[in-house]
């Protein structure tokens, strides 16, 4: 049976037996960077082109479909047209800033990656903090946000870098919460463990109405923390022409677009892992027979497919919903997110002491 | 009271964005309901009133139907007709006004129909071409009346 787990194991055997063990560290290190650019790459690509064609068959259009069979080179040559491109640095900019931006973004969505568990033993880095590293982390990308904005000299993108630091400070706070959740009924932040505890049923379905409720508001948080519509008050191109990245092009431009992506794939990884059981297959209680069926789907196929259903659902968020108004933007927040969500928490404390989770 | 009210906002708040949620899930499970069209393979069905570009049809002795009168000139906004008439000797000795070259300037035309509506013979009308892309600007000033083109008998 085809698993991950194996191809690593062999390779890590394979260079401690033909090396000194500081040199296979150091090339296992160069190893996982090539495996991470290049799913940064590939990441991009595809899910530049989901979104377009999603987008598309919702609106009733067709979508990219001259570049390539039905359209699927047509991001590869935006990425080529990009790269070819001059990537300008205004005069008045700051430019060590400026140029530093997309970069800091990009290295915050890295970091992002390494608790993230691809499949069974499949994991960069299983440290015992793994949600709270997540968390921590993410909220650093706003960092990267304001300094694009504020080293523009550009009212528009300092404008959507304000708006972009107030909402990801808001959104944090329901998106923390609707994860503690279900750290509370898993008693533990470490990623492995989290999904040990899966192995009998994912917790959207053992939480009872708790833990749907608090998918619900994770989905919510999340897709106002990535900036996206309809939380795209950052971008917001019909108010700020594009917000914080308005005076960035070329590649530097490409960095943003592909971070915004890259931290749609981490955050619906982390909500798959939290909610869906990351790469535990589908169990139900003690139905052996069924269970063992359901193990015979290798764990990265199960990983990957509850990953990109919630994008396809944060997609579909995005091509059905109105945009809202900043004002509206912080009313959800803090008049309807937050308390509905620290209720919710309290029920679920409730849930967990008294055992009633499944 | 307020919980009520509260709860009620949420409650009809999620239940229109799930009906948002259904249409375009509806759609995007109905590949069928697609309304693109392959532009350069096929080609739109367009409306019999489409405006295109203005003609001057001639039939088959090489004869039209304009006088040479100018109203289209007057009727037009933007000054994309330009008629120049000539005087032709008639075989009974009499003189008459005719057209010698009926200019029309695509590239200043709105298409907005006057000068079809202006025209007392209907020697000219809106053609279906929507495709006018050219290499050099001098090819959109155009000669409507055909070489050697003379005007229909019994036209007045």
């Amino acid at each position: 049976m085809f698993s991950l787990q194996g191809i690593t194991k062999g390779v890590h055997t394979w260079l401690y037996s033909n090396m000194s063990s500081t040199t296979a560290l150091v090339v296992e290190c160069a190893i996982v960077m090539l495996l991470s650019i290049g799913l940064f790459a590939i990441l991009g690509l595809v899910l530049v082109l989901m979104e377009r064609k999603v987008a598309a068959h919702m609106q009733i259009r067709l979508g990219p479909n001259r570049v390539g069979p039905w359209g699927l080179l047509q991001t590869t040559a935006d990425t080529l047209k990009l790269v070819m491109k001059e990537g300008l640095t205004p005069d008045g900019a700051d430019k060590i800033l400026f140029n530093l931006a997309p970069f800091v973004i990009m290295i915050v969505a890295m970091l992002i990656l390494a608790p993230i568990a691809f499949a069974s033993g499949f994991q960069i880095w299983d440290l015992n903090i793994g949600v709270l590293f997540v968390t921590a982390v993410s909220s650093i990308s706003v960092i990267a946000i304001l300094m694009a904005g504020w080293a523009s000299n550009n009212k528009y993108s300092m404008l959507g870098a304000m708006r972009s630091g107030a909402q990801i400070v808001s959104y944090e706070l329901s998106a923390g919460l609707s994860i503690i959740s279900i750290v509370v009924l898993t008693g533990s932040l470490q990623i492995s463990e989290i999904i040990e505890s899966q192995r009998n049923g994912w917790w959207l379905f053992k939480g009872h109405i708790p833990a749907v409720i608090s998918f619900v508001i994770f989905l919510i948080a999340v897709t106002a923390e990535t900036n996206r519509a309809p939380f795209d008050m950052a971008e917001a191109e019909s108010e700020l022409t594009a917000g914080f990245h308005t005076e960035y092009s070329g590649m530097k431009f490409a960095l943003f677009f592909l971070a915004e992506y890259i931290n749609i794939f981490i955050v619906c990884a982390i909500g798959a892992t939290l909610f869906l059981g990351g790469w535990m297959p589908l169990h139900i209680g003690n139905w052996e027979g069924f269970n063992h069926i359901m193990d015979y789907i290798p764990s990265s196929i199960w990983f990957f497919g509850k990953t990109f259903f919630l994008i396809f659902l944060i997609m579909w968020f995005r091509w059905t919903f109105p945009r809202l108004r900043i004002d509206q933007l912080l009313n959800l927040e803090w008049k309807y997110l937050l308390p509905i969500s620290m209720f919710n928490l309290l029920l679920m404390a409730v849930v967990a002491i008294m055992g009633w989770h499944f | 009271m307020f919980i009520k009210e509260y709860i009620k906002d949420v409650y009809s708040g999620v239940k229109s964005l799930l009906a948002g949620m259904r249409r375009t899930g509806k759609y995007f499970i109905t590949p069928s309901e697609i309304i693109t069209e392959q532009y350069p393979e096929f080609k739109a069905k367009l409306s019999e009133r489409f405006r295109g570009e203005v003609v001057m049809p001639h039939d088959a002795n090489n004869e039209h139907a304009c006088t040479g009168c100018t109203a289209c000139e007057l009727a037009c906004p933007n000054g994309t007709i330009k008629i120049i008439t000539k005087v032709d000797l008639q075989p009974d000795g009499k003189k008459k006004k005719a057209i010698d070259t009926f200019v029309y300037h695509l590239e200043m035309c709105t298409m907005c129909n006057l000068c079809i509506e202006a025209c007392p013979t209907d020697a000219i009308k809106m053609a279906q071409n929507f495709e006018h892309s050219v290499f050099d600007r001098n090819m959109l000033t155009k000669k409507l009346n055909k070489a050697g083109s003379k005007i229909r008998e019994g036209v007045e």
